[in-house]
């Protein structure tokens, strides 16, 4: 399995549909962008509330799913900026998410000696808040001690390391019983709580909102959403400065990015540093949502589905990744429930998901919406000034014969 | 694995390309830069070398030996690949490194460059040794250079792999580019005025928005040129930058290469072409199995029996006695 960017057909351009949007979408005015983009976000919100027939999922609350969306929305963005935008392969991703989880639910279970919520220094009202910062900063930290000693490595060498990571972590919850409580887990983990009332005592991000339309995973959702934004627009920044071309000119020839005045490795640390907080962020929302985590939760074949979601979605592209992430979350929920020979259809998610992979690497192995990760801040003005006149002009503005050879 | 593009082979076949491809490359005509719309300055050649040239602090002053190499040697394993070279380039100077095949000319552009280490001697550049500097740190302290086989960021448009080279001369990471600083936001606003006064410099500014692999041959030896330029070195190493040109391509490559010393670099030029070397050097320097056999003005290199001896061959007086007593 080759995942290390496998270049587009040269001199041959595919004009496919994301191009199509990409090109629509670059040519409207900022405003007019605003304008289009602000109702998309909020049908996009408003999507689990007022769920199309088709759409929704028969046997699951689509809330739900949409929250587990959100949560892995937020993963396959933080894995695209460490696979898809620096190029390091990282197999033990689901090792940052359940570090985030585990900060959350130590600091706020019951079943913790750590538990800060009865008589600690967190109010239980805002425990779940007060622990997401946290966790996003111990997961960040986490990558630092991980990177520090393995970013030396390359490739493949770098892909094992990491699978022993996300195994490290997940044994680690598994036998450390006194501290994680083993494989039974740690219960009643904090989550917000905000507008309780008479007959939602617990409030409306407790599990035990159930009831349609307004059930829990749509304010889940909603966050998760409020997240996902957030941390595009912090990721977008990150693309188009400094930082975003030191990545990619790593992921392109490290050595030549190196010779070039690039200090390579403090910025596949600072890569990699951001992809385990942003994980870490998204197992805090999972720690939160479902209030129990235990170990079998982040098997490493977790890993693989996140990267799955990378690959498919396109990497490098951080929207494309979102819909990958969607696909991997609704596909297997829509077709739960959908019986062929006694099982149900959700559970060959992984067979699937295999066969999709392998199709993919022949026949579009940039993924679904391979982009062009913008790397200037101020690159509009140039891209602005491009012209796409009809081939007679082109010839005669193009350099003399002198300076292309071929 | 079935790479992408693998049955594309059948296509590269110009024939092929001129009966089924010509339509497809009309639709998809290579997008033109409209250079004077960005900055109408770049229109002005003075304009465009007075952003390219270095605005640093250079301690030598012009004719001083900026860079000394003092007995430099280089092995790998039981080879050495470079014994003993001691040579000097002086601040302002183009100076040719020329010898046969395998003599060790890029082994010594690379323990210059930090990519080697030197098995035992120094390289002094701007009065400081170099002995533990990391190669990053090497071109901030500025020494670029370019590759014998293109290292270019492929999927980076031409813009941006220049842009990168600036970068190692600013200061902004995560935290000022996250949070868009005024730093952060000058920085980029140097980035791109002289990124494109870059590539106007060495003529391929109109290609400015096009992936780096998509450019024609000629094209990416001159971005890398400009990718080297835009970490204003105060010494530029080109290696082999004339390899696979045509005669005209290396009479324009000789301009440019006098436009860039012209315009306050000191260069280094790697170069088999004696024609180019004679012809754009001050001064040069032959390696031959690893030693320094010559360093003089080109008039001299051309006349020294040693380097005419290394290229050509000495007669083989024996055989050649041979056959002049049996004919």
């Amino acid at each position: 399995m080759t995942l290390t960017n496998a270049p587009a057909t040269p001199g041959r351009p595919r004009a496919g549909v994301g191009d199509a949007i990409r090109t629509w979408w670059d040519g409207l005015a900022r405003p007019m962008q605003w304008l289009v983009g602000v109702p998309a976000i909020i049908a996009l919100a408003l999507l689990p509330v007022f769920p199309p027939p088709f759409v929704d999922t028969p046997f699951l609350s689509f809330g739900g799913v949409m929250a587990q969306f959100a949560m892995y929305a937020l993963i396959a963005v933080g894995l695209n900026v460490v696979v898809g935008s620096a190029g390091l392969l990282d197999l033990g991703y689901v090792g940052f998410y359940a570090v985030g989880a585990y900060t959350v639910g130590l600091l706020t279970s019951p079943n913790s000696p750590w538990n800060q919520t009865d008589g600690g220094w967190l109010n239980p009202d805002w425990a779940w808040l007060a622990c997401l910062p946290l966790a996003v900063a111990v997961t960040a930290v986490s990558g630092l001690i991980l990177g520090t000693p393995t970013l030396r490595l390359r490739g493949d060498y770098l892909a094992i390391v990491t699978l022993g990571f996300g195994e490290i972590v997940r044994l680690l919850a598994d036998n450390l019983t006194e501290v994680t409580n083993g494989s039974l887990g740690l219960s009643q983990i904090a989550y917000p709580h905000v507008g309780e009332s008479e007959s939602i005592p617990q409030g409306v991000f407790s599990a035990g909102n159930v009831d349609p339309p307004l059930n829990s995973g749509v304010w889940w959702y909603w966050l998760g959403m409020f997240l996902v934004i957030v941390v595009l627009l912090i990721v977008g920044n990150l693309e188009r400065s400094r930082v975003g071309r030191a990545w990619v000119a790593i992921r392109e020839d490290e050595d030549a990015a190196e010779i070039m005045g690039v200090p390579t490795f403090n910025f596949k640390l600072w890569a990699f540093m951001i992809g385990a907080a942003i994980g870490g962020m998204s197992g805090a929302l999972y720690a939160g949502q479902v209030q129990f985590i235990n170990p079998t939760g982040f098997n490493i074949i977790n890993s693989m589905l996140f990267l799955c979601a990378v690959v498919i979605g396109g990497q490098g592209n951080k929207l494309g990744v979102i819909v990958g992430a969607f696909i991997i979350v609704y596909l297997p929920a829509r077709l739960t429930g959908i019986e062929v020979g006694g099982q149900s259809l959700g559970d060959f998610k992984y067979l699937f998901f295999g066969l999709t992979l392998v199709i993919l690497m022949i026949f579009r192995p940039q993924g679904l919406f391979p982009a062009r990760q913008k790397l200037l801040t101020y690159g509009r003005q140039v891209y602005q000034a491009v012209r796409r006149p009809n081939p007679s002009p082109v010839a005669s503005l193009a350099p003399p014969p002198a300076d292309a050879p071929k | 694995m079935t790479t992408p593009g693998a049955g594309d082979a059948l296509y590269d076949n110009e024939d092929w390309a001129a009966t089924r491809a010509a339509p497809e490359v009309d639709a998809e005509a290579a997008p033109v830069v409209d250079v004077a719309a960005i900055d109408p300055n770049l229109a002005d050649p003075d304009a465009v070398a007075e952003v390219v040239a270095p605005s640093r602090e250079i301690e030598t002053a012009v004719g001083e030996p900026l860079l000394r190499t003092a007995g430099l040697t280089v092995k790998f394993g039981g080879l050495t690949a470079l014994d003993d070279v001691s040579f000097e380039i002086r601040r302002g100077e183009i100076l040719g490194l020329i010898g046969p095949n395998g003599a060790g000319k890029t082994t010594c552009f690379n323990a210059i460059t930090g990519v080697y280490r030197a098995s035992s001697g120094i390289v002094y550049f701007d009065g400081a040794p170099l002995t533990k500097t990391k190669r990053n740190a090497i071109t901030r302290l500025g020494i670029a250079r370019t590759f014998q086989n293109i290292r270019l960021f492929g999927e980076m448009t031409a813009l941006e792999n220049v842009v990168v080279g600036t970068d190692a001369r600013h200061k902004t990471s995560v935290p000022g580019a996250v949070f868009r600083t005024p730093r952060h936001r000058r920085e980029e606003r140097d980035a791109i005025e002289r990124g494109m006064a870059l590539l106007e410099f060495v003529g391929i500014a109109p290609r400015a928005v096009e992936k780096a692999h998509n450019l024609s041959y000629g094209d990416q030896r001159r971005l890398e040129i400009a990718r080297a330029l835009a970490t204003e070195p105060k010494l530029l190493c080109l290696d082999e930058p004339a390899a696979g040109f045509n005669p005209s391509e290396k009479s324009a490559l000789m301009d440019l290469i006098r436009k860039i010393r012209d315009d306050g670099f000191t260069v280094l030029l790697i170069e088999h072409d004696m024609r180019l070397v004679m012809g754009v050097t001050d001064r040069i320097v032959v390696l031959e199995f690893g030693r320094k056999i010559a360093d003089d003005v080109p008039a001299a290199i051309r006349e020294n029996s040693a380097v005419v001896a290394a290229y050509l061959g000495v007669p083989d007086e024996e055989g050649y006695d041979d056959g002049a007593t049996s004919g």
